[in-house]
């Protein structure tokens, strides 16, 4: 079968504890080995640095919110296409690529798994189809709870373990990885254009709490032995003074689990991580969310970072993108999904001059540096709402560089510049940690054991980068790490070498993970009697149409766990 | 002989208009619908006559003559139409699956052309709105549940869409509001239509007044006094009347149809009315949702978007995707004459499209894909047979609203006819080669 030897490389393999060793990586059969054949493929990785596969913990990259992006903006494509060839696709960027762009330019950028963070259970069905035409990469995608209103009625009922067997068939129905909670209760009253505050505000018409959700699909998430902790865009977001929001809700399920294990993740912290009492003078919070990461283990997160460019904002979380369109005066998009979610999207512009954008820039970068385990906060932009995953090489080189923060320090708005911590932070990634926050700590977190790491029986999902760390000083030498970062000399994805030289030369269908989690038969089948009936009440689909099969997606992988009930 | 038994389906989706119902029972037996349970007019005449006036069998035109050929040869001559011109036009798609639309676009890129829907004729200009404004909508449950102003504006769903007040708007159940007296419902249109009739207020207006109509409306919800007494034939009064009912709901919508985006004003129309319903989110909640037609124009619109970056009317005549309504929509690159050929999927453009168009149509080799014969396919020049998506074949299509739902096979398919995605499919490969053979 095929074999490949990846030859002489400086190997960043945080996980298996090697931090630029010079090494050989075999693969055969798609997978990482001890030694392969004399007949094996040979790619000379001499001077070039090898890392796992990236894994993106949270990027929009497909489904019907992603895809009224697209629809919105014919301006964001106008300017950045991709031609067809007798190898890829045709397409389209800028800030929220066609399907088969996508996949293409993660590849491109050594990312081997993304996860689409954020799908409404009604219209998952069209995520899946969106995936199913993202090549090469394996994927998966969060379904939305927390706003439907079998989750809180379970919840208020006190029925965690029906409403346990409600999300197991959920996530069956609709092949999702894990749950995504975004602005728990806060959707289910903007569906009525109303607002929630804090954690402590009841839901309209369902006499809950955000506090009560989310401790409530805390627990679910324990029973259900999911492999990801709940993934928790929190209340309040991009509000003034939203850095305590962000606090009380990671404390909110503090003790609820037995061990050490991460409870919750709280996504784009960057957009949650604000003091301040006004617009004047809103702040970071970084300093305040990293001391509370550093002095608790059962919370992990990502940064959400700013780039300044122009971009797409978009999220379930409908009611925040009305206030952006109020600021912003840019085009508004509003979709509210039956019983269950919402979204919103509205393109914005983050300007290095404007007060809120820097500080904005500089609360990401602040929390990365601020927490001390990369183990427990990871990069994202949260593609494309901070800017599109085609920035990841510059966001590296700020954490990597302080001469690469400081050039663009000096040229943000300079009352931010005064007001943030971050000119102070002399904190520079290494190459090892840089593969924690965007490949090893990802991957450990979803929960994906033969991912993010190079050890034997691991998926040959590799990245190989020209630029070698013996030579090359990525603190001084920022613009040539950006360089070889965005453009990867060679992307093996399962044993088959996708990108060569920064350019496509295979495109295979990557897998869709999802999780199957067992409850016990009873319980199973009295939750869905129970949802037969209000399935008739709430929904204008019928319960036996809404269900997707496997056969659905085109290369589907299932991980079975079993619940604990 | 075999025995026939009778098999019922229930829940079954219908393929009709873009209210797609999901809950027609149908009783069929072997090939033969012999009962349809909860469904329309539309639909009953659609599931109980399926098989009648079918096209059964390719045919090429030889000597001026279409003839019945073998599918093989059928596919070869399309292959080459297709694979040798230089601008062809692939159009139609709102009335197959999703996954036919996957095969299409692709097919599209191979041969350089320009892929058009149906939009481009119906819904195009709303569309062009929310590329100019954006979009305030919601899944048709969010209507059960919580409108209590329902508006239907240029649209007449008693005809186009006939379930859509049951199921989904004015007589519909929801958790919020229980009956047709929670909720009230206006009518806006030219004539009283029998959707009309059914609603609390009838405001008729004169034709192609929309856009004034619609912008004295927005200056009344924003305050501002009309200083007219009559505009498009509503009094002052009747307008400042409608705005405090729009301002004093708890959840409105706005559902528009063709009366709105095909009446002077097009796309205009549909900016002021969007650019209406987002005034008024200041005041209170409100939706807008246009009335599609097809059962899957949602679809050709979502697939189109998601592997081009644009809903439809996208030229990928030079290698990359190019949108530009106006000059890349089906109906402009017919009238000018620039496509040398012509791929038709389950529409019939010669009956719809003005005729300037269809006169550049008749002149260039058409290939149509039609379960049933049409204006269409007396013109072309090779005729493919197909399953009928939603009975004999199933696949993913989209409702009026954006919902996904995977429809399927309930009867066998004539023998010998494929579905469209294996049609596709077969010209695709055979594209291929040639391309791959002149490279």
């Amino acid at each position: 079968m095929s074999e490949l030897l990846v030859r002489n490389g400086f190997v960043y393999d945080p996980q298996n504890g090697i931090e630029g060793e010079k090494a050989d990586i075999s693969i055969s059969n798609g997978k990482i080995v001890e030694s392969v054949g004399t007949g094996a493929v040979v790619i000379d990785a001499s001077g070039m640095i090898i890392m796992p596969g990236g894994v993106d913990i949270h990027s929009h990259i497909a489904g019907s919110k992603v895809n009224a992006g697209r629809i919105l903006r014919p301006e964001d494509h106008v300017k950045d296409v991709e031609r067809h060839t007798a190898i890829t696709r045709a397409g389209t960027g800028h800030s929220i690529p066609s399907t088969f762009t996508t996949g293409y330019r993660y590849a491109k950028l050594g990312y081997t798994t993304v996860f689409e963070p954020a799908t409404p259970l009604l219209k998952t069905r069209h995520t899946h189809e969106e995936l199913d035409d993202t090549p090469i990469v394996d994927k998966g995608c969060f379904p939305l709870f927390g706003n439907d209103w079998h989750t809180m009625e379970y919840l208020r009922q006190g029925r965690v373990e029906e409403c346990a067997a409600y999300i197991a068939w959920m996530l069956r129905a609709t092949k999702g990885y894990a749950i995504k909670i975004v602005n728990p209760g806060g959707v289910e009253a903007w569906r009525w254009g109303r607002y929630l505050v804090g954690l402590e505000d009841k839901v309209p018409n369902f006499d809950i709490t955000p506090r009560e959700i989310v401790r409530g699909i805390c627990k679910v998430n324990q029973l259900l032995h999911l492999p990801h902790t709940i993934h928790v865009h929190t209340n309040d977001l991009a509000k003034i003074g939203n850095y305590q929001t962000t606090i009380d809700t990671m404390d909110s399920v503090r003790g609820l689990g037995g061990d050490n294990r991460p409870l919750i993740h709280i996504t784009h912290v960057q957009f949650t991580g604000r003091t301040g009492s006004a617009w004047h003078n809103v702040g970071s919070g970084a300093p305040e969310i990293a001391d509370y990461v550093n002095k608790h283990d059962h919370v992990t997160v990502d940064m959400g970072q700013v780039v300044f460019m122009n971009t797409t904002t978009m999220t379930a979380d409908g009611g925040f993108q009305y206030m952006l369109y109020q600021l912003s005066g840019n085009k508004w998009f509003n979709f509210d999904v039956e019983v269950e979610t919402g979204a919103g999207i509205v393109p914005y512009t983050y300007r290095r001059t404007n007060y809120v954008n820097a500080i904005q820039w500089g609360i990401g970068l602040e929390l990365a540096l601020l927490i001390k385990d990369p183990w427990r906060v990871y990069m994202t932009t949260d593609h494309p709402n901070g800017g599109d995953f085609t920035k990841y090489p510059k966001i590296i080189s700020w954490l990597m560089s302080r001469k690469a923060r400081e050039k663009s320090l000096a040229r943000i708005n300079s009352t931010a510049r005064n007001k943030l911590d971050l000119p102070d932070l002399d904190r520079e990634y290494s190459f090892s940690e840089i593969a924690v926050v965007t490949r090893a700590g990802t991957a450990k977190a979803l929960g994906l054991k033969q991912k993010g790491h190079l050890g034997v029986g691991a998926d040959a999902d590799v990245a190989v980068y020209d630029i070698n760390p013996t030579k090359i000083d990525p603190s001084r030498d920022f613009r040539l790490l950006r360089r070889a970062l965005r453009k990867a000399a060679f992307t093996i994805k399962d044993g088959r070498i996708v990108v060569k030289n920064g350019e496509i030369v295979e495109t295979p269908i990557g897998r869709t993970y999802w999780v199957d989690s067992t409850v016990s038969e009873s319980l199973k089948s009295k939750v869905e009697a129970d949802m037969r009936k209000t399935f008739t009440k709430y929904y204008t689909i019928n319960m036996d149409n809404y269900a997707m099969a496997d056969s659905e997606l085109a290369n589907s992988h299932r991980i079975n766990v079993k619940a604990e009930v | 002989m075999t025995v026939l038994s009778k098999k019922i389906f229930p829940n079954v989706i219908c393929t009709f208009c873009g209210s797609t119902c999901d809950d027609l029972e149908v009783t069929v037996e072997g090939e033969k619908v012999l009962s349809v349970r909860s469904g329309c007019s539309s639909s009953l005449s659609k599931y109980l006559n399926y098989r009648a006036d079918r096209n059964l069998t390719p045919l090429v035109r030889k000597n001026g003559e279409l003839q019945e050929t073998s599918y093989d040869d059928a596919i070869r001559r399309s292959a080459e139409i297709l694979a040798n011109a230089n601008y062809p036009l692939l159009y139609g798609w709102s009335s197959t699956s999703n996954e036919a639309n996957r095969v299409g676009i692709e097919l599209a890129e191979w041969v350089g052309g320009v892929i058009d829907n149906t939009t481009t004729v119906c819904h195009g200009p709303t569309l062009l709105g929310v590329h100019d404004i954006g979009e305030i909508s919601g899944s048709l449950g969010e209507i059960v549940h919580r409108a209590d102003l329902i508006i239907y504006w240029g649209a007449n769903p008693v005809h186009s869409h006939p379930h859509h007040i049951m199921r989904y708007t004015s007589m519909s159940t929801g958790r919020f509001r229980l009956s047709r007296k929670d909720r009230k419902m206006i009518v806006i249109d030219v004539r009283k239509t029998d959707t009309a009739k059914l609603a609390d207020q009838f405001i008729p207006i004169t034709p192609n007044g929309d856009y004034e109509l619609m912008c004295a409306l927005r200056m009344a919800v924003r305050g501002d006094e009309l200083e007219q007494d009559v505009i498009s034939g509503v009094p002052a009064e009747t307008i400042e009347e409608l705005a405090e009912a729009m301002i004093s709901c708890q959840f409105g919508v706005i559902f528009f149809g063709l009366g709105l985006t095909m009446t002077e004003g097009r796309h205009r129309n549909v900016d002021v009315a969007l650019s209406l319903v987002r005034d008024l989110n200041a005041r209170t909640k409100f939706l807008i949702i246009p009335m599609r037609g097809h059962f899957n124009v949602g679809g050709a619109n979502e697939v189109s978007a998601w592997v081009t970056g644009y809903p439809y009317a996208v030229d990928l005549s030079q290698g990359y995707p190019r949108y530009n309504p106006g000059d890349t929509t089906a109906v402009d690159v017919l009238v000018r004459g620039d496509c040398d050929a012509a791929l038709v999927v389950a529409s019939d453009p010669i009956s719809n499209f003005p005729v300037e168009a269809s006169r550049h149509l008749v002149k260039i080799p058409v290939i149509t894909i039609d379960p049933h014969p049409s204006a269409t396919t007396p013109i072309s020049e090779v005729v493919f047979p197909s399953q009928i998506v939603g009975i004999e074949t199933g696949g993913d299509i989209v409702r009026m609203d954006g919902v996904t739902i995977m429809t399927k096979t309930i009867v066998p398919a004539p023998p010998g006819i494929h579905s469209d995605v294996e049609i596709l499919e077969a010209i695709l490969a055979h594209v291929k080669k040639i391309k791959m053979g002149k490279q």
